[in-house]
């Protein structure tokens, strides 16, 4: 219905929720001019990963894992190959370490691009899909597609293919790429710079609605990189705990309405991972010409702003860019490609920093190298709680709208995180109830 | 069908709309990976239904649907049913829709042990005991393969479609693929186990470019000889444990996959 808030009736309903990967749906109970109550209903089927794991090899973890989330394969490949190296004891040299994070740079690239111009961009332009955009403006989404390419060609080059990389392994690389194939990356990731640099220019552009928050920021922080492969598990409330001290600070419940576990800290409950998390936490870490972008977007060092984390996403696209160029010039093939990991009794901890958040995995492998038992927390699954307390605040503010625009401004809310449901159940249509 | 698009008096394009089961998005995704011919296509087809890429749904039927995913619950089971009915042609894409996927793993296990392993209150989950292809459950016009499928391959499925074609997807093994691309047989050369011989081509023999044996993503050929892989793999030193895992992977429930990872498995 279109009236106005006098007339409406039970509910606000967004049914799938599109542009996201996955499949959910919000639904948002209204009494009394008051919500009371906000629920991510997440209604992907459950695919059973962390039981299927078992009784597989360690060596076979990265490409069963990898399949979880076709958007970032590398994420669930790297945490999955450090917690299992852990478990084992392996120490990768850096030359390995430097090249996944290479890799990783592409997946942030491809997955960032895919985001702000074919999921975000068009809420803010008012236009139903990217294909719409490019109707009036076919020259947006063709930089946003050259920006996502440069990200795929890169871990196509590195990785083999762009979803579900083969090249990766336990212990490194199957095969360490030559200096020339990533010399022939070089040019097309210089444009790609200056596109992402454009990108961060355009955004600063969009109409942002007031929604700032006093957020629990969780995210890794590494001692000299902004994160991606590596590093602790940081708050901006004072928590600093090694990866493997994961499981005593954080917890996770189940919920009737989700297929997808609900993660939470033991003190303080809800908290946000993401870029917005990751910025707000390691703006310091990045360098001088990133921030002079953020700047110029009249961004300070953190972001509290849900909808302007679309900027924070650009700008972590311009640092992938500048990022990989550094690894790429810098590079030598990694000799050997992958070091030998000799299974042995143990439990192992992983985290690296999705496009979309933190993602933990913990293994524990029996001395014959078979999966015991396996733990997988994805950033969506993270981020569900405070999507839903978001969610009552944002509705609470904008009842007075007519119920088709309530229902998009909640859908573009939502993408702000950049729900990924096929990795929570391992997501999003809008039910406002209204009594 | 309206015999022209909107007001602007074009021919009308055949319809397209995309449908998610159970699966991890990644096929689907690779249609918005043709970064250089998206354009082509949304010029050639209307995306009328395609919830990952746009929140705009133009009622069906539909001319062309691809489905990517596996039926894993009753719901789903139910909701094919109704992508058939309104779809004129319907092409399967991606392992979890034409084998059932990773997650048919709990075919061959208790499904509520898996329950047990993931959930706290296994009661709130609704699942099938099994995961399935979407052709055991509703006519499939064409099945496209892999996990992922390729990109390339998925172009030349919709250009058929559009034509009125079969399209020309290969049937033969990922060793032809190989040996075109003059790689180094990583089995013959460095006894590094491959399920090339056994594997439909596709994906651009990509595992052993990277001296890695191929792992079966893509499924079986059309006339695998898997027991004589499984011989050449024992007598590499691989255990029947371990050939078991190896069938048992994207493609378990694929027939002649299922049927040597039960062989090996057995006592």
């Amino acid at each position: 219905m279109k009236d106005h808030n006098s007339d409406w009736g039970g509910s606000i309903h967004v049914g799938a929720l599109a542009r996201v990967e996955g499949e959910g749906g919000l639904e948002v109970v209204v009494r009394d001019g008051k919500v009371t109550d906000a629920r991510l209903d997440i209604y992907e089927p459950p695919r059973f990963f962390e039981a299927l794991l078992r009784g597989r090899r360690h060596t076979e973890v990265p490409d069963i894992t990898s399949r979880i989330c076709g958007i970032c394969p590398i994420a669930y490949q790297m945490s999955a190959c450090q917690a299992i190296e852990d478990a084992c004891g392996t120490v990768i040299p850096a030359p390995i370490l430097d090249l996944r994070r290479l890799i990783y740079c592409g997946e942030w690239i491809e997955s960032h691009a895919l985001h702000i111009y074919l999921l975000h961009a068009p809420d803010f332009l008012g236009y139903q899909s990217g294909l719409h955009m490019a109707q009036d403006r076919p020259d947006l989404l063709q930089r946003g597609l050259q920006l996502k390419k440069a990200g795929n060609r890169l871990m196509e080059v590195v990785g083999g293919r762009a979803v579900h990389p083969v090249n990766v392994r336990v212990g490194g690389f199957y095969r360490a790429p030559d200096r020339r194939d990533l010399d022939g990356l070089r040019a097309g990731l210089d444009q790609a710079r200056q596109l992402a640099l454009e990108t961060v220019v355009w955004v600063a552009g969009f109409p942002f609605p007031d929604f700032d928050h006093d957020y629990q920021f969780v995210s890794l922080r590494h001692p000299t990189d902004y994160p991606i492969t590596a590093g602790r598990v940081v708050s901006n409330r004072g928590l600093d705990i090694d990866v493997r001290e994961y499981d005593q600070h954080f917890t996770e419940v189940q919920v009737p309405h989700s297929t997808a576990l609900h993660s939470l800290l033991h003190d303080d409950g809800t908290y946000l991972v993401g870029p917005m998390a990751r910025y707000s936490l390691n703006s310091g870490q990045l360098p001088a010409t990133v921030m002079a972008a953020a700047g110029a977007a009249g961004l300070g060092p953190t972001c509290t702003n849900l909808f302007r984390s679309i900027i924070v996403r650009a700008l972590e696209t311009l640092y992938a860019c500048e990022e990989a160029i550094r690894l790429i010039d810098a590079y030598e093939p990694p000799d050997p490609a992958w070091v030998e990991v000799t299974p042995r009794d143990g439990i192992g901890y992983g985290a690296t920093e999705a496009p979309r958040g933190m993602l933990y995995h913990r293994y524990q492998i029996n001395a014959d190298g078979t999966v015991a038992a396996a733990t997988i927390i994805p950033p969506t699954s993270q981020n569900q709680r405070v999507i839903e307390s978001d969610m009552r605040a944002f509705v609470e503010e904008r009842l007075d709208l007519p119920q088709d625009r309530l229902t998009w401004e909640c859908e573009q809310a939502v993408r702000s995180y950049d729900p990924c449901i096929s990795c929570a159940t391992h997501f999003l249509n809008l039910t406002v109830v209204r009594s | 069908m309206p015999a022209t698009d909107r007001a602007g008096g074009r021919p009308a394009r055949p319809t397209l709309a995309v449908w998610k089961f159970a699966s991890c998005d990644g096929c689907q995704l690779t249609l918005l990976n043709c970064e250089d011919e998206l354009a082509g296509v949304a010029a050639s087809v209307q995306v009328a239904n395609f919830p990952e890429a746009s929140r705009e749904v133009i009622a069906g039927p539909y001319d062309l649907s691809l489905v990517e995913g596996s039926i894993t619950t009753p719901g789903d089971a139910e909701r094919i049913r109704h992508v058939r009915e309104a779809s004129r042609f319907l092409v399967t894409i991606g392992a979890c829709a034409t084998s059932g996927g990773i997650q048919a793993l709990r075919n061959f296990r208790d499904v509520d042990d898996f329950l047990s392993i993931v959930y706290a209150r296994p009661d709130y989950i609704d699942t099938l005991r099994t995961s399935t292809p979407i052709a055991d459950h509703v006519l499939v016009d064409f099945e496209l393969r892999g996990c992922p499928i390729d990109r390339r391959q998925l172009l030349e499925v919709i250009n058929a479609f559009l034509h009125g074609r079969k399209p020309g997807i290969p049937g033969y093994s990922v060793c032809l693929e190989c040996k075109r691309a003059g790689i180094t047989c990583v089995m013959v050369a460095h006894g590094t186990p491959c399920l090339g011989p056994v594997t439909q081509a596709g994906c651009g023999a990509i595992c052993p470019s990277c001296t890695r044996g191929c792992y079966g993503c893509f499924g079986p050929t059309e006339t695998p000889n898997t027991p004589a892989l499984s011989a050449w793999w024992r007598e590499l030193g691989v255990s029947r444990p371990d050939l078991t895992r190896a069938f048992r992977t994207f493609n378990a429930n694929s027939g002649p996959f299922r049927k040597e990872a039960e062989t090996n498995e057995g006592p």
